[in-house]
Parts: structure tokens; C-alpha cells; sequence
């Protein structure tokens, strides 16, 4: 069986078979420097071909060289059986139903001790054994989507999901909590906020940024603080519920198209571009930020629009870039091309003769800007001026992932140009908002002495 | 068990640790001397109280493999404690506050452990796993600290016989804790993340000062790499004791050697008497099955009273409980440690598990003292029911501690009928220890997914070897046989000079005794004139006596020599002046027998010694002292 040596080769693998000695052995492991006592575990494919991995009985792992190894004596055989514990999820009837769609990601997953692997804890049961103040606020279902990482998520998980929530919807719950990888979060919150139009109940995102096997996971608070604004918030829109500061102290409540991962490792990674949160969440309530958000409806009266065009492409631009680029999408019948411009929206002339001939060719073309905050504004520069003469569109203050959803949703729809601009430049779920706040632009520069006293007088 | 009452420490003998089978092994923490810390590019070794802001973070268990929480874990749960970090910017970037995944190892913090591992005849791993092993009072704010095992199966020669090093490990250091009350911990994060070695040893000592002396050989032999930090903090020990009968009791976080002795000596006391308490709960009838408590609400009855503590938590609204141990009359006042009863037992647990940090946390009726009056107590007694052979023990706080401290109280008193619980403990200064948390089990070991193994090969061991020190013990054997003077001997041994020494005897044949003495003792004679000689390092030395044996540089002159290269930051045979001739010498004698004619003397006799002193003042540094002697004479 292929298993029995799982991720061993080479060396290592050929003294095992030699000795019989399968993944889970429990051994005594004699070389010419030492004796080790152990189990063996299985390896890790990406690693050398040269080593053995043992648990020793004090929880530690070592590697023991193979080309040392002069004999193992086989004690017994301990296979790890990883299962997380259930525990029956307390229903009671005047709590609101919430449902949870699994999609992936460390929201809710549990680590093999032994092997280092990751395995969801997803039912209701192990929910409750993992973070039993669930019960608090819900009685919870949870249906597991699919199982993928977040950069794994395309078209085909976006539709499934949509129409879950639609499915979800007409049945009658409270509240839906999405459990996602964070690195996509916001691609597919965007899109969800597209295909679902009207929702009457809050639909939330939620992940982790630290693995919930973790003692300081970041996984069980966010799950908190999304089902309760799951089953308990006024707020009937696409959202993403992520750590507001990186402390253990509130949660944020981004709307799905104005959102955007920003750090790579941050608990608080997730922060509202061009405009500020809907509501901060804690453990105890919900604190809206801003009246402006759709409220909670009793009827059932949702739209799925699951309409997705996949040839389109976003062109991040960078000084020096050659028409060869928008030649190749051309060439290879993309129905549209969203650009992250420099500044207001601005490329390079030489690009020129591409971006007219595949606007000739019927190729929507939209404008974003690379700064993530502001507008597109082409009309101040003769640059600009020359685009929108070639058929570019600017996209006002769509991010650039948002813009790249949004127009794959409506090429979905329709093939032509006009209704396709219609759909574009009409704001559905806050893509475009008319006005930037001057709160909306908060990037505060550390070593100002103003800011240092904000760091120090405010847990962050 | 064995008929024995301990005796107060001075009196207690070998034969007597050895009637209660006393055994203590180590785990010996020592910090590395490295630029950075060990998972990121923090600077290592800078402290300081200031801090720039706060980050505030809560602990949950994970659940174990068998689905149980890790008793740690649970108390840890219990507790709930909310748990501020402050951040110093300079000492700590976003991987300490888990902000950050790790950075690939310290190669330099790893060739330092390498090395020790070496030193202590240990085998090395051939591949370098990365354990995480959780920690969830909040010492480190991921909830585990990163830590791999290098190093196996080493020894060290003791007395005539051997001391086992079980297992080496690299880790991380953890914060140091600021304050921990009620249900805030504060922790200082400056010495989070600082690469450090723990070096465990077999239970092999057999009385408090072996464990004592085989800390400092430890102590001693990776000191001799001159790669370890020093000064307050840098060495921590961690002793673990039992006795026969008793439990692996380990004293976390001893930051002294000179204060294991009276430890271990109280811990082994403590678990003898737990033993000697069992023994006498059995002969009172009671076990697992017989135990009786019972717990009552008595704030009403105690509202007037005059005990201070009692009456502001009832005037603040709080309550008031009464735990009742059936039978367990006068138990409370049984001897524990040094001036120490089982009554702090349950107060440790009480401040540590239900938060009630305010001390005094308890009262009960084995020590009435200045607390209640006695008709306070007899309306206590009958509202719960209790009897004489009963007794009472009263905690006051809000409803959820002290409903925790209740349940507590009645889980130690509990445990007491098997004997002696498994616990980490904390050293007092006093020498007896306090309850710290419930022992971890083995399965709050887990791998770290964030870093690959690391390959340790035979190549990178050989470069290590050979700029390996000889273990100390090897170089005194031969500092005995070179006759060099005794107190030179051991601090000479695990200087950073030992190699140079060595060089001097063999290769420039310089006498053992001048090399040993310039080298151990003057630079002590320096410092205690405020001269900051961390700067001499091995070439100045070096070359000093270089110019020593070229004949430029007199025996007198190396003191001065020493302190001249230390005010300029380096040696320049410049510094030294011109040796005089013998005609100048021949000069400058007669010169001063001129000035003494002059002075009056009070004593002629002593004449030649003068003249010498005078002469020396003059021409020290150029010429040999014998020298001027023999021309004088």
C-alpha cells in the first residue's frame, strides 16, 4: 500500500522496507551514533529523501539519518486515529437559526498532533466541543461546500455558494456565516455581493488568520463574532467579519465590496478602502458605524444571479509594460480587461494601439486605480483623455478585484458594451460610492509623535 | 512508610536524604549569546521597562489527540484571564506578537547549542524538528513556544560516577511577567523570543547540594564556550524533586544556584509531609469514597463582622462561602514546609485558579487568630451544619470566583487522600515554593507546520569541533599537574582565556603561574579600580605577552600594559616605553640616592627599600624590578 511509507523515498525509504518498518511502527532505532525509541511518522513529501521522522515519547520529533540506521526492532504499532470530539449542539427554540457553509480555510479545523496535518472540525458537534459559546447565540447547522484553500476558489465554488445562500434563504434561517480561507476572502465576498441581490438576512464571511489549533487563534473569537451577527444584526448585506484591531478585542463588519486583505499575516488584516465599516462586533453586541446599510427583512424575497463570464483579466500596469500583454489577451479572446492603473488611472502610450484594437474588438476595458483609495479620474490628464478616446472606461472607485467580479457577472449577463457599462457604472452593493469621506483614508504613519501617543493610549 | 520527622535544614544529613529517597534531576535553561533572537531579526538582549503599546490577547485550550483537554489547559480555561502584552518597538517586531509566521532559525543561536551539545558528549540529531509545546498562562502570546530537540543521550563525570544529560533543546525565551491580579496578567515582552538552550539531566542527585554543585559544572561548561549570556535572568533553573512515595514535583524558574539547596530540601519536606497527611487521613477514615464537604452561602451572617477583609468584600456586595471538610479538623495547620501549613495549599490554589489574588484570600477555623469572633464562628458553624472534627473554611470575593474557589478548595483537600498532586511550582524567596499550575501533560507536544526541518550534517559539526573548548574538567586535571595557584584553577578553566593559556605554556613557554595570574587575576584587580575590562579580549592578551617574552615588556609592566589597552581599545606596542639602558638605569639610581641624602629618613635601615620603591616609580615598565635590585645592592 502506498501509505505504508507515506512521504518516504530514496534512502530513507529503501532502510524501512529493509526492516519492514511501516509509517506508525513503534521502534527502537539502532546507528552507528545512537539508539532512538519512537514511532515512526509519516514525512512530509517536500522534504529530504535522507531522513526518518520518529515521535519520540516526550512528544518531540527528530530526524534520524537513514544511512546510520544498522537495524529497527519493530515494538508495536500506534496509529494516530485523529477525531475531534463531538459534542451534541444544545438547540433551543427561540434562538435564531443560523446557517454555516463550509468552504475551506483554517476557520474551523483541528491539528493531527501527530502528523501536523489539518483536519476540519466542521459539524455542529465539533463546533460546540471547539468554541461552545456558539450556543449562546444560535442554534446552529452547518453544511460543508467544499474543502479548498482559498486560492483555489473559482467560478465554479462562487456559483455553488451563491445558490446555497439562495437555497438557505428561501428555507427560512436567521442568518449565514461562510467560513473561508482569508487570502480570496474578499474576491469572493465581492462576487457574493453581486450574484445575491435583495438578501433579507445577514450574509457573513469569516476566517482565521491564526489556525484554530492554536491557543491564541484568532478562529474562535471571529466565529463569535460572526454568528452573532449572523443570528442577531439588522444588517441584510454580503459582509466580511474579521479582527478590527490585532488584540482580542472586536470585530469589524466589512461590506463585501469595500474590503480588502492588507497584510499578509495580520490578525487585523482586513480593513473597509475608500470608506469606513458598517459595525464593530464584540462578544456582547453589535455597534453599527454608519445607518446607511440594508436592513433585515421578514419576506424571503432574494435574487440569485449566478451569471459569470470567465475570460477576464486583471493587468496590474507598471511602467515599461509592452503592448505584447494586451495583445495576448486579445489574442486569446478575453471578453474583458480590467487595468490597475498608476495615479488617477494612467498607462503608457505605447499601449495605446492595443487598448484601441481590442476595444475594437469588443472588449470591455475598465480603469482602476493601483492605490486602492480613490477615483479614477481620466478627464484631468490628457493621458487619461486619450484613454477614454480608445474605448477605456473608468470605474470610479471600484477596487480593482472588485471591478475584475463585477465585470465578469455582468459579461456574464450580456455581450453588449452599453448594457454591460450600465451595469458596470450602476452602484449595487456600495462598489461605487458617490462621495469619499475623509475618515475613509486612514494610513497612519508610525513615528509621528501624535500617533505614537494614539498607539500607546489605545490597546491596538 | 518510613518512621521519619524531618529535621530544620542544617541537621539534615546524607543518610537522611537517602532514607526518604530524595532524587532531583535538572532542566537548565541558558540563554545564547547571539546578535538576534531565534525566529526573527529582533536585536536579542535588550531590556528596558519602557514600552510603546499593548496588545491584549486570551488563551484557549486546544483539545489533545484523546479529545481531553490538557490538565494545564483546563486550568489555564478555568482562570480566564485577560492577558496585556507590552511592546517595547526596538526589542519586538510582529512575529513575537504572532503577528508574523517565523523566520528560518538562528544559524548562529544554533551552531552556539550545537556546540554545547558537543561539550556534554550528547549525539546530535541529524535533522532539526521544530516542536511547538503550548504554554497558556500567556508567557508567550502564540500559546506555545517554538523548541526542537538537537541533542541526545550526553553525560558528564560527577564525584566517581555520572550524571545522564537525557535531551538538549533550542528554544525561544518567554516574557517576563509584570503583575497577575484578579484576572489581568501583564507581561513584559522584551526577552520573548531570545534563543536559549535547556539542558535536562537524569534524576541522578541524591542530596539538595548535589543538585546544587551539578548545576554549576552545567553552569560551567557551556560558560566555557564564551558563547552564553551572563548576569541576572540569562541562567534559570528548573529542579525537579521527589521523594519515595511522592510525585516528580518540578520548581519552575530558579534563578540562582545558591537557592536550590534550601528548595529542594522544602519540596522534599512538603511531599514527606503530604505522605505523613495521608497516612493520618486514612487513620481518620478517610478515602476517595468516604470524603464529605459541603459548601454554604454565609454573607449574611458574616456582614457585621469586624474582620476587615470580610466586611469591605460585603459592603462591595460580594458573598461570602464556607466550605465545610468533614473530619478534617486541625489539618489545615499540618506542617507543609519551612513555617509553611497545608492551609497555603488551598490559598495558592485559590489565588491562582479563582483569581482571588488579594492575600489574605481565606480564612478557616484550624487558625482562628484575630479573624472572627468566636460567636461569628458558632453562628457559621450552625448555620452549615458544621461539627468539631469539621473543618470551616471561609473565601469572599464575586459569585463566579468564589464559586470556583469553593469547588477548589474542596479538589485540594481532596486530593490530599492520594497524596501528593502533580503540579509545577514557584520558588519563593524564603527557599519554600508555591503552587504554580497543574502539571502538563505529554500531549502538549505538537510539530510546528510553519518551518521546514532543518538538516544538521557532519560537516557543519567538524567546523563547530574544532573551535571547540576542552571541557573544563580536562583542562584542570592539567592545571593540577602545571601546579598553577588553586583559586586560578577553576576560574582559569572556563575563562575565555583557558585557550590562550594553553598556547602560552606550550608554545612560548611562559610560566604557568605569571600566565594564570595575569590572566585570571589581574584582570579582578582592574575591575575593582572601575576599569571595564569586558574590553581585554584574547589578542590584547595575546599580544602583551608577546611583547612580555620579546624581553619589551617587564613582569611589572603587564598590569599597566592591561589597563593602558583597555583606555585606548587596543594594544600598540606603542603604549609601551622604551626599555632603559644600562647607563640610564646606572643614572637614575644615582639621581634618587641624591634626593633621599636630602630627605631625612627615620629609619636608615630601611634605606635600600626605599631607594628600590622610589627608583621603580620611576623606570616601572622599562626595566625588570630584580634588576634595579640587584644594581642597588
Amino acid at each position: 500500500m502506498a501509505d505504508d511509507y507515506k512521504g518516504y523515498s530514496g534512502k530513507a525509504l529503501s532502510v524501512l522496507k529493509n526492516f519492514n518498518a511501516l509509517v506508525w511502527s513503534d521502534v527502537q532505532i539502532t546507528t552507528t551514533k545512537g539508539n532512538y525509541k519512537g514511532i515512526i511518522l509519516p514525512r512530509s513529501e517536500t522534504a529530504d529523501p535522507f531522513h526518518i521522522v520518529i515521535k519520540m515519547p516526550i512528544g518531540y520529533n527528530i530526524g534520524v539519518a537513514a544511512d546510520l540506521v544498522t537495524d529497527i526492532k519493530i515494538r508495536g504499532r500506534k496509529e494516530a486515529h485523529y477525531k475531534i470530539p463531538e459534542k451534541d449542539f444544545p438547540y433551543e427554540p427561540n434562538k435564531p437559526k443560523v446557517k454555516l457553509l463550509g468552504t475551506g480555510g483554517t476557520i474551523a479545523s483541528r491539528l493531527d498532533y501527530r502528523t501536523g496535518a489539518v483536519i476540519p472540525a466542521f459539524s455542529p458537534g465539533e463546533l460546540y466541543g471547539s468554541v461552545p459559546e456558539l450556543a449562546d447565540y444560535c442554534n446552529l447547522e452547518t453544511e460543508k461546500l467544499y474543502g479548498v484553500f482559498s486560492e483555489n476558489m473559482g467560478p465554479d465554488q462562487w456559483k455553488g455558494t451563491a445558490e446555497a445562500i439562495g437555497r438557505e434563504i428561501e428555507k427560512g434561517v436567521d442568518g449565514i456565516v461562510i467560513g473561508h480561507g482569508t487570502d480570496t476572502m474578499h474576491h469572493t465576498a465581492a462576487v457574493l455581493s453581486f450574484m445575491v441581490q435583495n438578501s433579507p438576512i445577514p450574509i457573513v464571511m469569516v476566517g482565521s488568520q491564526r489556525s484554530s489549533d492554536r491557543p491564541s487563534s484568532d478562529a474562535a473569537l471571529n466565529l463569535m463574532h460572526s454568528v452573532k451577527t449572523a443570528a442577531e444584526s439588522d444588517i441584510a448585506e454580503v459582509m466580511v467579519c474579521m479582527f478590527g484591531p490585532t488584540s482580542d478585542y472586536y470585530g469589524l463588519l466589512h461590506r463585501g465590496t469595500r474590503v480588502r486583505k492588507m497584510h499578509s499575516s495580520y490578525r487585523s488584516t482586513f480593513r473597509t478602502i475608500g470608506d469606513i465599516p458598517i459595525a464593530k462586533v464584540s462578544k456582547d453586541e453589535i455597534t453599527p458605524l454608519r445607518q446607511d446599510y440594508k436592513h433585515r427583512r421578514k419576506d424571503r424575497n432574494v435574487k440569485i444571479n449566478i451569471a459569470f463570464e470567465e475570460k477576464v483579466s486583471i493587468v496590474y500596469y507598471y511602467p515599461n509594460m509592452k503592448p505584447d500583454i494586451i495583445e495576448s489577451l486579445i489574442d486569446n479572446d478575453y471578453k474583458g480587461i480590467v487595468i490597475a492603473g498608476t495615479g488617477l488611472g494612467h498607462v503608457n502610450k505605447p499601449l495605446y494601439p492595443a487598448l484601441k484594437r481590442a476595444h475594437e474588438k469588443g472588449i470591455s476595458i475598465y480603469m482602476t486605480v493601483q492605490t486602492l483609495w480613490g477615483y479614477v479620474q481620466m478627464y484631468v490628464y490628457d493621458t487619461g483623455r486619450d484613454m477614454m478616446e480608445l474605448g477605456v472606461i473608468p470605474g470610479e472607485n471600484m477596487l480593482p478585484e472588485v471591478a475584475y467580479m463585477k465585470l465578469c457577472w455582468a459579461l456574464g449577463q450580456t455581450t453588449d458594451q452599453q448594457k454591460v457599462k450600465e451595469i458596470m457604472l450602476t452602484s449595487i452593493a456600495g462598489e461605487i460610492t458617490e462621495r469619499e469621506p475623509s475618515n475613509g483614508y486612514l494610513i497612519y504613519q508610525g513615528g509621528l509623535p501624535e500617533v505614537e501617543e494614539f498607539i500607546s493610549k489605545y490597546v491596538k | 512508610m518510613k518512621d521519619f520527622l524531618f529535621k530544620p535544614f542544617e541537621e539534615m544529613t546524607d543518610k537522611d536524604y537517602e532514607t526518604i529517597g530524595f532524587k532531583s534531576g535538572l532542566e537548565i535553561h541558558q540563554q545564547l549569546l547571539t546578535s538576534k533572537k531565534l525566529f526573527c531579526r529582533c536585536p536579542a538582549g535588550k531590556y528596558s521597562e519602557r514600552y510603546d503599546a499593548e496588545i491584549l490577547r486570551h488563551m484557549r485550550p486546544t483539545l489533545s489527540e484523546l479529545g481531553e483537554y490538557d490538565g494545564t489547559a483546563l486550568m489555564e480555561f478555568k482562570t480566564k484571564k485577560d492577558i496585556l502584552y507590552r511592546i517595547n518597538r526596538e526589542s519586538v517586531c510582529t512575529y513575537e506578537m504572532d503577528d508574523t509566521p517565523p523566520f528560518l532559525i538562528n544559524n548562529e543561536a544554533l551552531d552556539i547549542a550545537l556546540q554545547c551539545g558537543i561539550l556534554f558528549d550528547c549525539s546530535i540529531v541529524d535533522e532539526l524538528h521544530i516542536a511547538r509545546k503550548q504554554y497558556l498562562d500567556g508567557s508567550i502570546p502564540t500559546g506555545f513556544q517554538r523548541t526542537a530537540i538537537f541533542a541526545l543521550d550526553g553525560k558528564i563525570p560527577y564525584k566517581n560516577r555520572q550524571i545522564d544529560i537525557v535531551q538538549m533543546s533550542i528554544e525561544e525565551d518567554s516574557c517576563r511577567e509584570v503583575s497577575d491580579a484578579g484576572h489581568l496578567r501583564v507581561y513584559r515582552t522584551d526577552r520573548l523570543g531570545m534563543p536559549l538552550i535547556e539542558t535536562v539531566t537524569g534524576p541522578d542527585m541524591r542530596t539538595p547540594f548535589e543538585v546544587a554543585e551539578v548545576a554549576e559544572i552545567c553552569a560551567n561548561l557551556v560558560r566555557s564556550t564564551g558563547n552564553v549570556r551572563r548576569g541576572i535572568g540569562a541562567a534559570r533553573e528548573d529542579v525537579n524533586v521527589s521523594v519515595e512515595g511522592g510525585t516528580r514535583i518540578e520548581i519552575k524558574g530558579v534563578p540562582k544556584i545558591g537557592r536550590i539547596p534550601h528548595l529542594t530540601y522544602n519540596e522534599a519536606m512538603r511531599q514527606w509531609n503530604l505522605l505523613r497527611l495521608r497516612e493520618e487521613l486514612h487513620r481518620r477514615g478517610i478515602t476517595k469514597e468516604t470524603f464529605d464537604s459541603k459548601v454554604g452561602d454565609i454573607t449574611r451572617i458574616v456582614k457585621k463582622a469586624h474582620y476587615q477583609p470580610i466586611r469591605t468584600a460585603t459592603e462591595l456586595g460580594m458573598v461570602v462561602k464556607c466550605v465545610v471538610l468533614r473530619k478534617y479538623a486541625g489539618l489545615l495547620r499540618w506542617q507543609t514546609q519551612t513555617d509553611t501549613y497545608f492551609s497555603k495549599e488551598i490559598s495558592d490554589r485559590v489565588r491562582v485558579i479563582a483569581c482571588l489574588t488579594n492575600i489574605p484570600n481565606n480564612i478557616h477555623s484550624d487558625s482562628k487568630g484575630d479573624t472572627l469572633t468566636s460567636a461569628d464562628w458558632q453562628n457559621i458553624k450552625r448555620a452549615v451544619g458544621a461539627t468539631d472534627d469539621d473543618t470551616m473554611v471561609l473565601v469572599w470575593g464575586n459569585e463566579i470566583d468564589t464559586e470556583m474557589a469553593s469547588k477548589e478548595i474542596i479538589i485540594r483537600a481532596r486530593e490530599a487522600i492520594v497524596g501528593v498532586p502533580s503540579e509545577t511550582r514557584q520558588a519563593m524567596r524564603d527557599g519554600t515554593n508555591g503552587f504554580e499550575r497543574i502539571l502538563p501533560g505529554a500531549d502538549r507536544m505538537y510539530p510546528d507546520t510553519d518551518l521546514p526541518p532543518t538538516r544538521i550534517t557532519e560537516e557543519r559539526l567538524e567546523k563547530l569541533r574544532v573551535n571547540l573548548p576542552e571541557q573544563f574538567w580536562k583542562r584542570e586535571k592539567w592545571y593540577r599537574e602545571l601546579e598553577i595557584p588553586e583559586d586560578t584553577i577553576r576560574p582559569l578553566s572556563i575563562s575565555k582565556f583557558a585557550e590562550l593559556f594553553k598556547s602560552l605554556v606550550n608554545e612560548w613557554k611562559i610560566e604557568p603561574t605569571l600566565a594564570a595570574v595575569v590572566l585570571i587575576q589581574f584582570p579582578k584587580r582592574l575591575k575593582k579600580k572601575s576599569v571595564n575590562v569586558k574590553i581585554l579580549d584574547e589578542e590584547m592578551m595575546r599580544e602583551i605577552f608577546r611583547s612580555y617574552r620579546d624581553g619589551l615588556l617587564s613582569r611589572d609592566g603587564i598590569l599597566i600594559a592591561m589597563k593602558k589597552s583597555i583606555e585606548k581599545g587596543n594594544f600598540y606596542p606603542e603604549l609601551l616605553p622604551r626599555q632603559i639602558t644600562a647607563k640610564e638605569l646606572e643614572e637614575v639610581i644615582s639621581e634618587t640616592n641624591d634626593e633621599l641624602t636630602k630627605e631625612k629618613l627615620y629609619n636608615n635601615e630601611k634605606r635600600k627599600e626605599v631607594l628600590l620603591g622610589s627608583v621603580m616609580n620611576k623606570v616601572r615598565m622599562r626595566v625588570e624590578g630584580k634588576i634595579v635590585a640587584s644594581k642597588i645592592n
